[in-house]
Order: structure tokens, then sequence, then C-alpha cells
């Protein structure tokens, strides 16, 4: 050991501060019971604010590695973290209103998000396969349990069950590619598998690749790894589905990065044809499997899919561009996601929630706020001008076409093209079909959501996307430097 | 023993052949005793109750369980038709196998462990939990009820009380800074007011108020690891028939039985080793002194079989619940506590040595 | 050396085949019979590269304790084996197919490594021959490795919220044991003496 105690844990303090006040919480909870689970949430929120403040103020003392290159606190690992922890937010806010209402609210539900968000804090600042493994098992567990958190409903228990089982199934896969390598290379951390592998490469080391490839891209529910994704979408409870679908997805998008162009960048040959793989079948699954759904939150499990499969395409690239394209792309889907799940949480009746697409007809006349919100965000994901999702995919598809990767970027212009027909579907149906029986008013969080993730999207664009630009450029760098 | 037989067959087969007269003498040895330590549990029993216990076989009964044992012997072995049989055979040899097997690393006195293997207490700790599967084996292959009930009980019963057993485990260990069975023992040197259990040296003595409790739940927790009265829960007589053994007849039973006893003597054993100072004397001067170790380690294990027995005559049968409040709510956090005092106390001092 | 080669022959057999056994038992209780030789011949072979340590806790951990929650579990499913075994072959093909490419990426890696063997990338690091392994895991289990340590506690944690999220209920108008309350009782909270007249009763 080089380094004293106290450097590491400087460098770790974001995730030793989440890690003892999540306990902290949890004990508080555990004392208070279930009636301070508003508390706690608010708590919560709190605390994921003093994280992303804490590894910003990290930003200061430059990039830097903890525990013998297991932690690794660069730009790209900071921009990450303050994503996942504003989407990790905005979602625990979102859920405290439902949990009330459906009679789920436990204190327990905004410790699991803070534990798996201390997961994500591993995965995207992972500087060894060991810690890569540990990060995704901390998220993914806690995962599983929210998606069955309403355990009396058969549906949901199916949905953490499933997941579990196929996660589980994925963690062998990762875990097998990640001894393959280890084999291989005799080492655990990046860098001495970059040095090793810069030696001598390997048969031992390109399998391992391909499984822990496989391993990832079930995280981020890439297709042919996706069959888990649309049944849990659809039973986990909607707030936890809107946690499931941003901030988790980023953080594995991330780490496919740093795993990837960090110590594998050198062997893009090795994995780029599986990334472009992926990438295409991801499009093609996600849009054709949108088409027939007529529950929005299986849609919005496809369009999950499809949309991993663009930001795959930036990976695939396996340039900075790519990279910055891949940051830029998750950051707006997962703010634009969002707020499409507040307005999914906002179709509640009298009698309870109502998942149908159908059930959105003529939303422009009994709830003109949300029928803009939606409506535009649905505008911004299928990717058209002038909305954010637009300015998303012009970053990875010009990524794609300048590493060469013509055939995949004409078949994802071909998948947009398919895809708005199901985002324009939506639309028709808010705008100009018969009303169904309108909705109860939303919560104002809810409300507030929606409209704010709408505003992202196209008003005040200008002001919001040349920051993340630059932001996410900065970040992407750092995993070139 | 082994210089003896390495000189006269050379080294390797003279170490071979004395490791296996060694092993022999052992189990002989236990075997003896444990006829008499049965007979012992039974008239113990017997005079708490008033009563006079086994008094017909030989002079004072004390043939009785050589009577017994050839009963057991001369029955038939009965193997009930819906039996899974491998299992069910299986079971009983696998905990008459087990109990013998932990005695290999023993110290009944200085250098007398037949393997003196440096995770010594690991090596315990590790076969005594895997006694349960004799009895979980047992019950389930007997496809019937009673013994299937006892078999459940008895695995949730076990594994419990073996954490706490593992945590006191590590409160010696800490101190010893050993897993050798040996140097435990040998830390203890010096008198009774050097074992683990009485510490009166100072500045040691501080740890007197956690090391005594921690003999008092490591013995409560070896009853029940051993499933002795009050906590038999597995073979409750009254509730369950006679738990996961309700099926066994003839010789499997007696191997059952065998192998049962045989952990009651390894873990008093055991707490003689961690806790009462092994095969020293209690005064470290003449009179005793003469007394060979192996008579002092034998009569402290007597001791707290004693213990055993009385509180077999004595005590109540724990409820289920209870059982495991015990186990979970008060000896974990206990022991877990006491782990961190002595843990500290070894931190601030560099330890007692 | 001899006697180590055959030792790790026959151990390593019997851990492939009891391997195997857990897959191909009939009766759940069996196959987990099969693990814990599985696991058993595995401490056996961590016995016989020296880490007798692993070996132990192996042992502890997983056969006396892992296994035993497994036993448990499985012996109380009331499970239609037949029944389950129904789809078996309708799934076999894929499975055996899935089974081939495992098979057949293992040989690989074997045949590579085999191939790269004695270079200095494929051999893992030395055991610290000074040190007794319980010193080596010690040295380095804080120190080197407290992240991933403190990682698995927080894994584990997980873990247990898990459990009493999806299962703990708290039951209304349960009485509960207190043993405190039971214990501190007094004579005269608990005891009254009543005179009776008699033929009246208390009223």
């Amino acid at each position: 050991m080089t380094e004293s105690f106290a450097v590491n844990f400087a460098i770790a303090a974001p995730e030793v501060f989440l890690a003892v006040a999540t306990m902290g919480l949890l004990v508080a909870g555990v004392i208070m019971g279930d009636k301070s689970a508003r508390l706690i949430t608010w708590l919560a929120l709190a605390t994921l604010a003093g994280y992303a403040a804490l590894a910003l103020a990290g930003l200061a003392n430059g990039a830097g590695a903890a525990f013998s290159g297991a932690l690794v606190a660069d730009r790209f690992a900071v921009f990450a973290k303050v994503v996942i922890a504003i989407g990790a937010g905005l979602t625990l806010l979102l859920s405290d209103s439902f949990m009330q209402k459906e009679k789920l609210s436990r204190f327990e539900f905004p410790v699991l998000g803070l534990l798996a968000v201390l997961g994500m804090g591993m995965m995207v600042s992972a500087g060894d396969i060991i810690a890569v493994y540990m990060g995704i098992e901390l998220q993914s567990l806690a995962l599983y349990v929210m998606a069955a958190f309403n355990r009396d409903s058969l549906r949901s228990s199916e949905a953490g069950l499933k997941y579990f089982v196929l996660g589980a199934l994925s963690s062998g896969l990762l875990l097998y590619g990640l001894s393959l390598i280890f084999g291989a290379t005799g080492a655990t951390d990046f860098d001495s598998i970059a040095a090793a592998l810069a030696q001598e490469e390997s048969l031992m080391f390109t399998i391992g690749l391909v499984f822990a490839i496989s391993g990832l891209a079930f995280k981020v529910s890439a297709a042919p790894f996706h069959m888990w994704t649309p049944d849990v979408y659809e039973g986990a409870p909607t707030p936890v589905t809107a946690f499931l679908a941003a901030a988790p997805k980023f953080a594995a998008m991330a780490l496919f990065a740093r795993v990837l162009v960090g110590p594998f960048g050198e062997f893009i040959g090795d994995w780029q044809q599986v990334i472009v793989a992926l990438a295409g079948i991801s499009i093609g699954v996600g849009v054709f499997g949108a088409l027939a759904q007529s529950n929005i939150k299986r849609l919005m499990a496809y369009s999950s899919i499809a949309n991993m499969g663009y930001a795959l395409m930036g990976l695939a690239a396996g340039t900075q561009n790519g990279v910055n394209g891949l940051l830029i792309y998750m950051t707006i889907y997962l703010l634009s996601v969002i707020g499409v799940f507040a307005c999914i949480l906002a179709m509640r009746r009298k009698d309870g929630m109502v998942e149908q697409i159908d059930d959105l007809a003529g939303l422009s006349q009994t709830n003109p706020g949300i029928a803009v919100a939606l409506s535009m965000l649905m505008l911004s994901v299928a990717g058209l001008p002038p909305f954010a999702g637009f300015i998303a995919k012009l970053y990875v598809f010009m990524a794609a076409l300048d590493a060469g990767l013509v055939l995949l970027a004409v078949f994802a212009a071909l998948g947009t093209v398919v895809g708005a027909f199901y985002y324009l579907r939506i639309v028709k149906l808010i705008w100009f079909d018969e009303p169904a029986q309108g909705f109860v008013r939303p919560g104002r969080t809810v409300a507030y959501t929606a409209f704010g993730s709408a505003a992202l999207a196209f008003p005040i664009l200008v002001v919001f996307i040349f920051p993340l630009i630059s932001q996410a450029g900065a970040a992407a760098s750092a995993l070139f430097s | 023993m082994y210089g003896f037989f390495e000189n006269m067959m050379g080294p390797h087969w003279g170490h071979f052949t004395a490791s296996v007269l060694h092993v022999l003498i052992i189990m002989i040895a236990l075997l003896l005793s444990l006829a008499y330590l049965l007979l012992a549990d039974r008239k113990i029993w017997a005079a708490v109750q008033m009563r006079k216990g086994p008094n017909v076989v030989g002079p004072f009964g004390l043939l009785q369980s050589f009577a017994d044992f050839f009963k057991f012997v001369f029955k038939e072995i009965v193997i009930p038709a819906g039996a899974d049989r491998p299992l069910f055979i299986l079971a009983p040899f696998l905990t008459f196998v087990l109990a013998f097997i932990s005695w290999a690393v023993i110290p009944a006195g200085p250098g007398l462990a037949v393997s003196d293997i440096n995770v010594g207490i690991l090596y315990l700790f590790a076969i005594s939990s895997l006694g349960v599967y004799g009895i979980i084996i047992g019950g389930w292959a007997s496809n019937s009820k009673y013994p299937f009930l006892g078999a459940l009980r008895s695995a949730a019963q076990m594994v419990s009380y073996e954490v706490s057993i593992g945590f006191i485990i590590i409160t010696v260990l800490l101190l010893v800074g050993s897993l050798n069975l040996s140097d435990i023992v040998e830390a203890q040197a010096g008198g009774i007011w050097h074992w683990h259990a009485f510490m009166l040296t100072w500045p040691n003595i501080v740890l007197l108020p956690v090391l005594f409790p921690m003999l008092v739940i490591f013995f409560v927790s070896a009853l029940a690891e051993t499933n002795r009265p009050p906590f038999d829960l597995p073979e409750a007589e009254s509730e369950l028939v006679a738990g996961y053994q309700v099926e066994y007849s003839s010789t499997p039973y007696l191997l059952f039985m065998i192998g049962e006893y045989l952990n009651i003597v390894l873990m008093s054993a055991m707490t003689v080793i961690l806790f009462l100072g092994g095969w020293h004397s209690p005064l470290p001067f003449p009179p005793f002194e003469w007394i060979p170790p192996v008579f002092w380690f034998a009569l402290k294990i007597v001791l707290v079989f004693f213990m055993f027995a009385m509180v077999k005559a004595m005590v109540p049968r724990y409820r289920y619940d209870q059982l495991m409040r015990l186990g979970w709510k008060v000896f974990l956090p206990t022991s877990l506590v006491a782990v961190v005092l002595v843990g500290g106390y070894v931190a601030l001092t560099g330890g007692p040595a | 050396m001899i006697l180590q080669a055959i030792a790790f022959w026959i151990l390593a057999g019997v851990a492939v085949s009891a391997a195997f056994m857990v897959v191909a038992a009939r009766n759940p209780v069996r196959s987990v019979m099969w693990l814990i030789l599985t696991f058993f011949t595995t401490a056996g072979l961590f016995v016989l590269i020296g880490a007798e340590f692993l070996a132990m806790l192996l042992v502890v951990v997983y056969v006396g304790a892992v296994a035993v929650l497994f036993l448990f579990v499985v012996m109380m499913l009331d499970v239609d084996f037949v029944e389950l075994k129904q789809g078996f072959l309708q799934y076999m093909p894929v499975g055996a197919l899935i089974a081939l490419i495992m098979l057949a990426e293992m040989a690989f890696v074997g045949a590579s490594w085999a191939a790269s063997r004695g270079e200095a990338a494929a051999q893992p690091p030395a055991i610290p021959v000074s040190a007794s392994n319980i010193e080596a895991i010690g040295a380095v289990l804080y120190t080197e490795y407290v992240y991933f340590f403190q990682a698995a506690g927080m894994v584990l944690l997980v873990a247990m919220i898990g459990a009493i999220v999806l299962t703990l209920r708290h039951r209304e108008g349960v009485k509960r044991q207190d043993i405190g309350k039971q214990v501190g009782r007094k004579r005269d909270e608990a005891v009254e003496l009543v005179d009776i007249e008699q033929g009246e009763g208390i009223g």
C-alpha cells in the first residue's frame, strides 16, 4: 500500500458519505417506523445532493484513484455521478406520493434507492474488475428488491423474481467473463490488465471479453439480452419503473464505456462488431416490439431497448466523440424518460392507476398541461428536430459516421423513422381522439417534474444543452487521456 | 511413542504405524469413557429425581452401558418402507464419524494431539457445524412426520447457535493470537488465575466481566448445539415422540447415540480448552503439578459434563420461539459486543502476553 | 509429490462428478447432498495447495451454513418432480446447444492457456512463503482490499434489507411475550386476596 488511508478516503469521500448516510437513514427509519417514510425520502434527496456536491468538490483536486486504483475519481466519474444523483433523486421524489396513495409507503424504499445509487457510483468509477462486479451486484440487488416492492401484487412479485433470476444469470455470465480476463492477464485492475494485454493478447481474453459484454448488455437491456425488460417494466410499481429506466441505465452505459474504451480501448477490433451487433439488434427489437404494445409501461420498455441501441452506437464508434455522444444521449434520455414517467404517474383515475395507451385519448381536453408535456417529451424521444432528443441522436449518428459505421447509422436512421410512428400515435391519441374519462389532478411533484422535463426537452434548450455538451466533452476526454 | 516406532521401522512406516496406534488408543479411550459418562448421566439424572438409576447390571450398574451396547448390536435393523435407504443408513454413520474425527486435533496433553494443525479451532468449528447433517438427513430420509419436524428444528437451531459460538471462539482467538489449540492452552499456563474464564492478572482482569459471561454463553450454546436439554427440541419426546430418531433402531440408533454423546464430550473439551486452561493444573505448584496433564484435562471435561447432566435434570425444555429469541436476540449481540471489547483491548494493549 | 498428484486427481474427479450429479440427480435433496460433496472436495483441493484457512472457511460457511439452509428450503418444498421434469425434453436441444458452446469455449480457453503456460502473465501471484495463510489474508483484507470488503458488506446489507422488506409482516393483534415484563412482575400486581362470602362468589 503506497497511498495513505487518508488520501484514499478523501478520494472516496462521496461514496463513504453516501454509505454512512444511508446506514444512518436506515437506522433512523427502523427506529421511527414506516410513518417516517416521507421524512426519510426527503433526507435521502438531501443525501443525494450531498453526494453530488462531494463528487463535484473532489473535482478540484483533479483526477485520482483510491484503493490501489479500484475507485477512480476522474471527470468522467464525476459527470456520471452527478447525472445519476439527479436521475435517482427525481425518481425518488416522484415515488413519494404514489407510494402514499398505494399504501406502499415504507422507509426502506428510499434507503434501497440510495444503496442502488451507491452501487452505480462504484460502477461508474470502477478501476478494477472486482469493483465492476461489486458495483453491479450492489445496484442490481437493490433494484430486484425495489421491483418486487409491492409484495402483495402478483405482478410486482413476478417482476422482481424474473428480474432476479435473469439478473443472476447475467451476473454469472459477467463473472465468468471477468474471471477469464483475470486468467488471461493475471490482474484485476484495469491498468495492469491493459499492460498485460499490451504484451500478449490471447483467445482466453477475447472470449472473456465477449462474456463480460453479454453480462453488461443485460444490465442496459440491450437486445438480445432484453427479455426481462418489458415484464419488469410492466410489473414493477410505476415509480420503480421510472427509477429503473433512468439512473441504472445511465450507470450501466457509463460502465460499458469505462470498461471498453478504458483498458480494452486498444482492442477495439475485438469488441466493435459485438457492440455494433448489439446496437443494431436493440434498435430493431425496440422499434418493432414497441409497435404492438397497448400498455404504456411496456411501450416505454421497448422504447428504452431501442434507445439503448442508439446510445450503444456512440460506444461502437469507440472514439472520444462517440463517448461524448453516448453521454449526451444518455443524459437527455434520462431527463426525458423521467418526464414521461411523471406523466404516466399522472394517469390516475378515481379508482386507481391506469396504464393502457388508449386511456390517454383526448388528454388535451381533460388535462391540457400534462398533454402538452407528454407530447413534447414524445416528440423529443422520437428524435424530431428541434427537440433535445434530436440533438442527442445527432451526436451519436455523427460519431458513428466518423468511425465509418455507415451501415449501422443507416439502419438506425430507418429505426428512427419506424419508431417515430408509435411516438406520434400517442401524440395523435392525446390531441385528436375522443376524450376518455379524465384523470384526477396529479400531485405537485409529479406535475412539476413533467413540466420541467418537458421544458428541458425544448424551450430552454439553448441554456441547457451547451453546458451539457461541454461537460460531457470534458468527461469523455477524461477516458482518453 | 512416535520416536520408538520411527527408530524401529524407519521414518515413514514408523510414523504411519504410530499414528494408527495413536488414533486407536484415542478411540478406545473415548468409547470406554463414553460408556461411563453415559452411565453417569443417567445416575445424576436419577439422583436429582431421587431415583436409583441403573443398578442391576454389574456392581452399582457399572456394566449397564455394555449391556445396552450388546442389546442394540444384536437387534434387527429396521428400515421403514418409504425411507430413502442410502441416506437413511448414511445419516447415523455421518454423525458417528464426524464425532470421532474432530478428536484428531484435541490436545489432551502437551503434544498429545494426533494432528496439531494450525487452524485447529477452525477445524473443530467446521466439523461441529457438519454435525447437523446427520440429523437433517436422518430426519428427512425417514420419510415420516415427526422425524422431519425434528430435523427442521435441529437445522434451524444448530445454525443459529453456531453463530454465537463462532463469535465466542473469536474473542478467545483475539486474546491468544493463534488458531492452534495447543497455543490456546499454553496461553493459559500458570494457574487458575490465567485461565480465560477467570483472568485475575493485571491488567487482564478488566476482561473478566467480558470473558466469564462468554464461558456461560458458550456453555449454553453448547447445550443448544448438541441438542441437549433444555434445548432438545429436535427430539422433544413430549411433542415429537423422539424427533429425528423415531424410525431408528438397533445399530444405526446406537451410532446416533454414540455420536451425540461424543459431541457432548467434545463440546466439554472445547469449553475446557478455550476457557478452563486445557491440560494445566489449577494451582501451579508441586502436589498439583505431579499429576499428569492428561488427568487434569479429563477431570475438567468430566466437570463440564457434570454440568451438562445437571442442566438436563433440572431445567425444563425451552419453547421454540424462546430458543430462537435467546440465540439471535441475546447471545448473538452479546457475543458481538464481546468481540468488539476484546478486540479493542487487544488493539490498545497489544494483547495479554 | 506423486501422493499429492493422486490426491488431486481423486479430489478433482470427485468434485466434477459430484457437480454433475447435482444437475443429474432426480431428487433435489440428493442434489443438495451432491453439492455438499462438491464443496467438501473443493475444500480438500484448497488444502492441497496449502490454503487450509480457505478450506476451513469453505466448510464452515458453505457446508455448515449455506447448504444447511438450502437443504432446509428444498426439503420443505412440495414440488411435483415428475411434472417438473416433463418440460425437460422440450428444452433439451437448446440447453444442449448452449452447453456445447460453453464446452467448446472452455476447451479453447484451456488450450490457449496451455499454449501460453509458463509465461509470467498466466501465473497467479504467489502466496508469500514466510507467513501462514491466515496472516497472508489478514495482511491484505483490511488494507489492500478494504474497498471490496466494505462493498461486499454493503451487498449483504442490501440482501438483508431485501429479505426483511419482502417477507416481514407486522401482524396486528398478536400477543408477544415480553420476558422482562414477565420476570419483573411483582406479587402484589398479580395476586389479590379476596374474602368471599359463602355462596356469593366474587362480584
